[in-house]
């Protein structure tokens, strides 16, 4: 059941034959069984099995919400969940418990998904490993795959089994390895430069960076505002379509959504591709590109044009200069943005009593890591 | 966030009534009102007359001085100007404090329609050009009541610039000698005010109050002295000056002080400094020195804000979503230049008059509503409300609403005046009475008081006849030349009225009987 698309399941619950404390309790179980992986820091037992009656008693009504009733997702750490720890990963946010919910968390409560748990990230989400926070790495699952097992004995001998594991990419790590050991359907995560597209490549499932503009920040803990967007992690593209309709349109608490209405959609199921024309970025092939790579990126060229779609070279001159852009515009919003932790209104405040200056510093000293500093 | 805050840079001189030359300094150089902007840098300069110094010193050259004004104004509005909570003056500390205005991390600034036409407002009041297209910054630095660490401002590119406003100032010793001039508005910016400091030093404490939106008004003045001809001097800032008076005892003292180190051979620090009420100085501020490194950077969860005319609306454009200069146009109230120039030219009233007239709220009106109600002349009227009128309300600290004298009350008194039934002085005598208790007519306190003015004709003959019989030696006096004796003379025969008569009646008859 746990390995099925989001629309079979909401089939699955809508005819019976799994009630949605059921999945809650086979999810909540998994996650106990796959602790090592660390993707979990909250895991909001009580929560979900309570949203999971709710849900059970709308499912007997015959009155569900939609796709996503009594289905269980996980939030990364950085979205604000009313009643719930929200800590980014930081000393700076320990203990947190924010007084309202991100929208994105709130239009899938809305439609009744379960809140499992809030997922590991880099701190503050700077980082594109998840091995930066302060409650530890995650996990890669594939690390615990038999093909990888299998190396791992050939390659160590003596060696302690528990250092050799696999990153998750990041700064998603968490939501990407939850979704990939099957403890949730779907996870949000949130994506920069990346931090979304990264860990779903590394864990194997689907990640989806929305346009900016297209899903609302309000309630996301920001990195860089400019940039930010909330991600969207499933195990099939289907599912993360169905949530990216849940989730995007306007927002009036964040200016930065696009006004225009978003009409609901459905992926269309392409058979014909001979009318597509495919580019590929000549610059995109550096030298620095990794070979396995570099060959899957032209299976994926040949497949395209062996099915009769148009694939061309094409160029984004500017490719090069964007790394620079980014690092000048991230650094000064991400310094812009940590200003406001001062131990004053929230989070970790130091004992430090001599003097406001000196109550701010030994507070962001204590409360950031290194990379922040 | 916080209570919505519009900022004027007006650089120049700018208040109105200011008695340049008048005041208590001896000795020094006084100062001038010349435009030019101090401000930041940037110099354009108008033509203003140069005042000189009174009682200039030996080998002293003319000084000038250059003054800025930064003028933090609260919009009145229901809500704040980022976020949702509510603006209510007076309220318990950090009640009124939204997610948005505490920084709780998550939280987006969402701008306020009124605010912003509030301000498009202001611009267009101030005769300033309205950008259709404006931003917001992010200005940082670390303090306890800016909780984000920075404050959303509009530093670049502000929603209005290039304003101006006429105001008259004083320049003789002599209230009457008025001049008008004019003082440019650089720029008008909406941004967030800060929360509310209060330092506890009994506990080493400060506690912050996040409700914002305490003092309507505050005030940073910006300062330089230099010599005509020689580039602009080094200029001071004075922050946080909350009254009128204030601000211009701080300048004036600045000015002195800046005047006084240069032509002692020292040097003007480019500096923050506070104004000290009790002292009446200026003294540096501890904890701002140095340069403030603001890091300017555009707002990112704020677009930029577009601005319309009815030329440029775009067709079918919802009306709750846009903003229409040219409605907004529309919809301002009569503009106080306008208002003050309608009461010139309609009463002869003198300028000033006008000004002070409209510089009180609600006394413009009750003015207007004596003048439905009497046929005493403008002036007569201007002058009670100005000076009786006003100066009681000043007295007792009250607002023209809380006044217990109503407009018909002092019409009515007036039209006694006028018709000769008391003498203005009497009508002074009821018009503290009118003050004082509520309900009565001045009919009535007239009676009471027996104040009318002496009608009987013969009877005053009588009494003048009689006075001067009594007083040989005053006649006497008065034949002699003494210019003196007419006047005790008539305080004699006011005396013997019980103060009923006109005076000017009284030396009409004396004057008539002494020479026929």
């Amino acid at each position: 059941m746990l390995g099925r698309t989001l629309r079979e399941v909401s089939a699955a619950l809508k005819q019976g034959q799994i009630t949605p404390t059921e999945l809650c309790q086979k999810c909540l179980s998994l996650i106990k069984k796959t602790k090592f992986l660390n993707a979990y820091i909250t895991v909001s037992e009580e929560v979900a099995l309570k949203q999971a009656e709710e849900s059970e008693k709308r499912y007997k009504k015959g009155r569900s919400l939609g796709d996503l009733d009594g289905i269980p997702i996980a939030v990364k750490d950085n979205f604000s969940t009313s009643g719930i720890e929200t800590t980014c990963a930081s000393n700076m946010l320990k203990g947190y418990v924010p007084p309202y919910n991100a929208t994105v968390v709130q239009k899938l409560l809305d439609q009744g998904a379960l809140l499992m748990g809030k997922t590991n990230l880099d701190e503050f989400a700077m980082g594109s490993g998840s091995t930066d926070g302060i409650f530890g790495p995650v996990k890669n699952p594939w690390s615990f795959s038999e093909q990888y097992r299998k190396k791992r004995k050939q390659k160590s001998h003596g060696e302690k089994e528990d250092s050799d594991w696999l990153i998750t990419g990041g700064s998603s790590g968490g939501s990407a390895a939850a979704v990939s050991a099957f403890t949730c359907f779907t996870a949000l995560g949130s994506d920069t430069g990346g931090s979304t597209r990264n860990p779903a490549a590394h864990c194997g499932v689907v990640g989806l960076k929305p346009s900016y503009g297209l899903v609302s920040r309000h309630g996301l803990i920001p990195l860089v505002n400019s940039m930010d967007v909330p991600g969207i992690l499933t195990r099939c593209v289907d599912d993360a379509a169905i949530v990216l309709g849940i989730l995007a349109g306007h927002d009036p608490k964040d200016s930065t959504t696009v006004q225009d209405p978003v009409k609901p959609f459905v992926l269309p199921s392409l058979t014909d591709v001979s009318k597509l024309c495919v580019g590929i970025p000549k610059e995109y092939l550096a030298p620095e590109l990794s070979s396995e790579v570099r060959s899957l990126w032209s299976k994926a060229a040949n497949l395209f044009e062996s099915e009769g779609a148009k694939v061309i070279e094409v160029s984004l001159p500017h490719t090069s200069f964007s790394i620079v852009c980014y690092h000048v515009l991230c650094t000064s919003e991400v310094a812009s943005n940590m200003a406001r932790f001062d131990g004053l209104e929230y989070g970790h405040r130091c004992d430090v009593g001599v003097s406001t200056e000196a109550m701010y510093a030994a507070t962001r000293r204590e409360g950031f890591n290194d990379v922040l500093l | 966030m916080a209570a919505p805050v519009l900022r004027w840079l007006c650089p120049g001189r700018c208040w109105a009534f200011a008695r340049i030359g008048g005041c208590s300094c001896h000795g020094r150089g006084v100062p001038t009102a010349s435009t030019s902007s101090g401000k930041r840098g940037q110099s354009s300069v108008a033509r203003q007359s140069l005042i000189t110094a009174q009682e200039p010193r030996k080998g002293d050259r003319e000084w000038a001085a250059v003054v800025g004004l930064e003028i933090h104004a609260q919009i009145s509005s229901n809500s704040k100007l980022f976020s949702g909570s509510q603006v209510h003056f007076a309220a318990p500390p950090n009640s009124l404090v939204s997610f948005f205005d505490a920084s709780l991390p998550g939280t987006l600034p969402v701008l306020n329609r009124r605010c912003v036409e509030a301000a498009v407002m202001t611009g267009l009041a101030l005769d300033c050009r309205i950008n259709k297209k404006s931003l917001f910054d992010r200005k940082h630095y670390f303090y306890a009541d800016l909780p984000a660490g920075y404050q959303i401002t509009q530093q670049r590119l502000p929603i209005a610039v290039d304003g101006s406003l006429a105001y008259s100032v004083c320049v003789g010793k002599k209230l009457g000698q008025a001049v008008t001039r004019t003082v440019r508005v650089r720029q008008i910016q909406l941004e967030q005010d800060s929360g509310k400091s209060l330092h506890d030093d009994l506990r080493s404490q400060t506690l912050v109050d996040l409700n914002r939106a305490e003092g309507q008004l505050r005030v940073d003045a910006n300062i330089s002295v230099h010599h005509p001809g020689e580039p602009l001097g080094v200029r001071t800032e004075v922050k946080n000056l909350n009254s009128a008076r204030f601000l211009a005892r701080a300048i004036d003292y600045e000015i002195q002080r800046q005047i006084s180190e240069l032509e002692n051979g020292g040097e003007i620090l480019n500096e923050t400094r506070s104004f000290d009420y009790k002292l009446g100085c200026t003294v540096p501020m501890r904890d701002k020195e140095g340069k403030q490194d603001y890091r300017f950077m555009p707002e990112p969860n704020l677009p930029p804000l577009l601005l319309y005319d009815s030329a440029s609306l775009p067709a079918g454009a919802d009306p709750q979503q846009v903003i229409n200069i040219d409605r907004i146009r529309e919809q301002l109230p009569e503009l106080p230049s306008v208002t003050r120039e309608k009461l010139v030219r309609r009463y002869g009233m003198l300028p000033e008059h006008s000004f002070a007239l409209l510089n009180e709220v609600g006394l413009l009106e009750f003015f207007q509503n004596v003048m439905k109600e009497t046929r005493a002349e403008p002036k007569k009227v201007a002058s009670w409300v100005l000076n009786t009128f006003l100066g009681f309300l000043k007295q007792q600290n009250l607002a023209v609403s809380e006044s217990p004298v109503t407009p018909s009350a002092l019409a009515e008194l007036l039209n006694l005046v006028e018709r000769k039934a008391i003498s203005s002085s009497a009508a002074k005598q009821v018009f503290e009475e009118l003050w004082r208790s509520e309900g009565k007519t001045p009919a009535q306190i007239v009676a009471e008081k027996q104040l009318e003015l002496m009608q009987d004709d013969e009877a005053l003959e009588q009494l003048c006849r009689a006075t001067m019989e009594a007083h040989p030696q005053v006649v006497m006096d008065l034949k002699k030349g003494n210019p003196r004796a007419i006047n005790k003379l008539i305080g004699l025969v006011r005396k013997a009225t019980l103060g009923r008569a006109d005076p000017t009646a009284i030396k009409e008859v004396l004057e008539r009987q002494l020479s026929g």
